[in-house]
């Protein structure tokens, strides 16, 4: 149980009415209890009703983009579990980003604090700051984004509300969309349920858990977990062999050092039956050209996580059967009551 | 028994309990070589190093499990910190540890386990920060639960000249009827994990004790380690996991510099 202690019930900074936020404990799924180390909420933003509902509100506002047309549901639609299912999501501009956007759900639970593909920023807050002013994004300034809020009928009180506050500062923004995005909290998977001795698998689906966890056929736990792990990602960095010539620099694009050169982080495989196309550049449509990859499709670079088993050969060689229950497997990851949860809804 | 202490980071969490009255700690610090000479992170993918069986390999990730440092005195009294530490010597996480142990001043036999013996793999409810840590440390339940005792992966040339992947993953031995494995398939677990006595130390107010891997000997002796044979998909290999027993038993892990201070 993860208790949240609020301390600031600090006055009005304008004199206006003082406002004690409420605190908010995250509830913690049961399959993660006994499981997974508590949720990592930082010190300086700690949950609290006024905070999550101000991030909710602007995280669906298209207010935070320079022509008031795009908000960050815009490409992390709930229905897709906070990714687009478009491969690239496009701009204020109608440009296009180059890498498929990203599922948003358990990120308390990323320990290793390390957010985009490309892991450049170090955490959730900070990672907020950067499609604000992405011209392939929302395009805008956080000068002009603070003014407009600055300005808004509703917005001072409410910053008021959640931070003591009704100044707006960029820092109190991505705060508050932070506070909102810990809440996104996706555990009630058909596995999960099984994990609890809800449900049983079909015997396909059994299968397909031992094609995961079998290091000579599929191997995905090394980086994707083991039903202790219920998250589904080791959120670190891998080149998963997908191209011999490297072009997208990943991690080393951020870092500097060649031998990170191509690594991206792996994403959770929750919720795969959502998020489609699939990799950091949304390059596979189904789940059967993933698995295809890892079977048959893998290619050498310098890069390449040793992991990624009989490269000369392309890979594992599945056989079709277990192709086809690995993908079943995978599929009861997918948490209906997540994307459908009217609290992640405008 | 254990009793797992939670901390906000990986790896340096009680497994035991442990309340023995004492008065001052010991640090530990790892380090790492090939043939003698140190590992340092630059040389993780870049240096190329010649195995006992004339294989060049480079290192990419060098991960491991030690667990139960336990102190002897002279009169036989043992102060055992029944802890564990998982050291990451790319990045160097962890390296730096202490155990959760206080103890009187004065000469011990130090000794240690390499991974975690039975007792410790199969506790209820396992560890929650294993469970993540470098990308979930668990052994999947059809090859017998439990926890990786190390991690060493990188790439070798192989007999016919080709860069080949390697993954060179200790667990708990595990026998299976058929392969791969199942539900069902397995049939025999062997304990795997190894003590590793370091020798004597006098502890003083400050102690630091150097622990030094070296990883030549992991291909080495008695069982030479052909690659080309044995290079993936170990974890299932009963036979396999013997030998890295062996091996590792015998000439990996020494004592390294010992700084004490009265």
């Amino acid at each position: 149980m993860l208790v949240i202690l609020l301390s600031s019930c600090e006055d009005s900074d304008d004199n206006g009415p003082a406002y004690t936020p409420t605190p908010v404990t995250l509830e913690i799924p049961e399959v993660f209890q006994g499981r997974l180390l508590p949720p990592e909420i930082p010190e300086d933003n700690p949950l609290t009703e006024e905070g999550i509902a101000l991030g909710k509100k602007l995280f669906f506002d298209p207010i935070l983009s320079i022509n008031n047309q795009q908000a960050c549901v815009n490409c992390h639609l709930p229905e897709n579990a906070f990714s687009d299912p478009r491969r690239f999501s496009v701009g204020v501009d109608g440009n296009l980003g180059n890498r498929h956007s990203m599922p948003l759900f358990n990120i308390a639970w990323n320990f290793e604090n390390r957010f985009f593909w490309d892991g450049r920023a170090l955490t959730l807050e900070d990672q907020i700051f950067d499609p604000v002013v992405d011209p392939n994004e929302m395009g805008n300034t956080w000068p002009n984004v603070e003014n407009t809020l600055q300005n808004h009928e509703e917005y001072p009180e409410l910053f008021e509300q959640a931070f003591g506050s009704s100044t707006v500062d960029s820092v109190n923004v991505s705060k508050a969309i932070a506070q909102f995005l810990r809440t996104l909290v996706s555990a009630n998977s058909k596995f999960d349920q099984f994990q609890l001795g809800m449900v049983e698998l079909t015997p396909q689906e059994a299968n397909g858990l031992n094609v995961f966890l079998d290091e000579g056929r599929g191997d995905c736990f090394h980086c994707h977990g083991l039903p202790a792990n219920p998250l589904w990602t080791d959120n670190i960095f891998h080149n998963n062999g997908m191209d011999k010539v490297i072009t997208d620099l990943g991690l080393g694009g951020f870092s500097g050092d060649p031998r990170e050169f191509g690594l991206f982080k792996s994403p959770s495989l929750r919720n795969l039956a959502f998020t489609a196309p699939y990799m950091h550049d949304g390059r596979f449509n189904t789940l059967e050209e993933v698995i295809n990859h890892y079977s048959e499709g893998l290619v050498f670079s310098e890069t390449i996580d040793p992991l990624m088993k009989n490269i000369s050969t392309g890979g594992a060689h599945l056989t079709e059967s277990d192709k086809a229950d690995l993908k079943a497997f995978l599929l009861t990851l997918s948490d209906e009551s997540f994307i459908n949860n009217p609290d992640f809804r405008q | 028994m254990l009793m797992i202490a939670t901390t906000l980071f990986v790896s340096c969490n009680n497994d035991d309990d442990s309340s023995t009255p004492s008065n001052v700690t010991v640090d530990f610090v790892f380090s790492h070589f090939f043939d003698g000479a140190e590992i340092a992170n630059a040389d993780f993918e870049t240096t190329s190093y010649t195995n006992a069986n004339g294989e060049s390999l480079t290192l990419s990730k060098l991960v491991y499990l030690v667990s139960d440092i336990t102190f002897t005195a002279t009169d036989g009294t043992v102060y055992a910190g029944e802890d564990y530490n998982l050291v990451n010597a790319r990045t160097g996480n962890n390296i730096n540890f202490t155990p959760n142990v206080e103890l009187p001043k004065g000469d011990y036999t130090v000794s240690f386990t390499f991974g975690f013996d039975d007792e410790d793999n199969d506790a209820a409810g396992g560890y929650e920060d294993l469970n993540t840590a470098d990308g979930g440390w668990g052994v999947p339940d059809p090859l017998g639960g439990g926890y990786h005792y190390m991690r060493m992966e990188g790439t070798y040339i192989n007999n016919i000249g080709a860069t080949e992947n390697f993954q060179y993953h200790t667990i708990r031995a595990n026998r299976h009827s058929t392969l791969p494995p199942g539900p069902g398939t397995l049939e025999e677990l062997t304990d795997t994990s190894f003590t590793v006595n370091l020798g004597t130390v006098s502890v003083g107010s400050t102690t630091s004790v150097e622990v030094q891997m070296d990883v030549a000997g992991w291909f080495q002796n008695p069982n030479t380690w052909d690659l080309n044979t044995w290079y993936t998909v170990l974890m299932p290999n009963y036979e396999a996991q013997l030998d890295m027993n062996e091996n590792g038993a015998v000439g990996v892990f020494s004592l390294g510099t010992v700084i004490t201070e009265d």
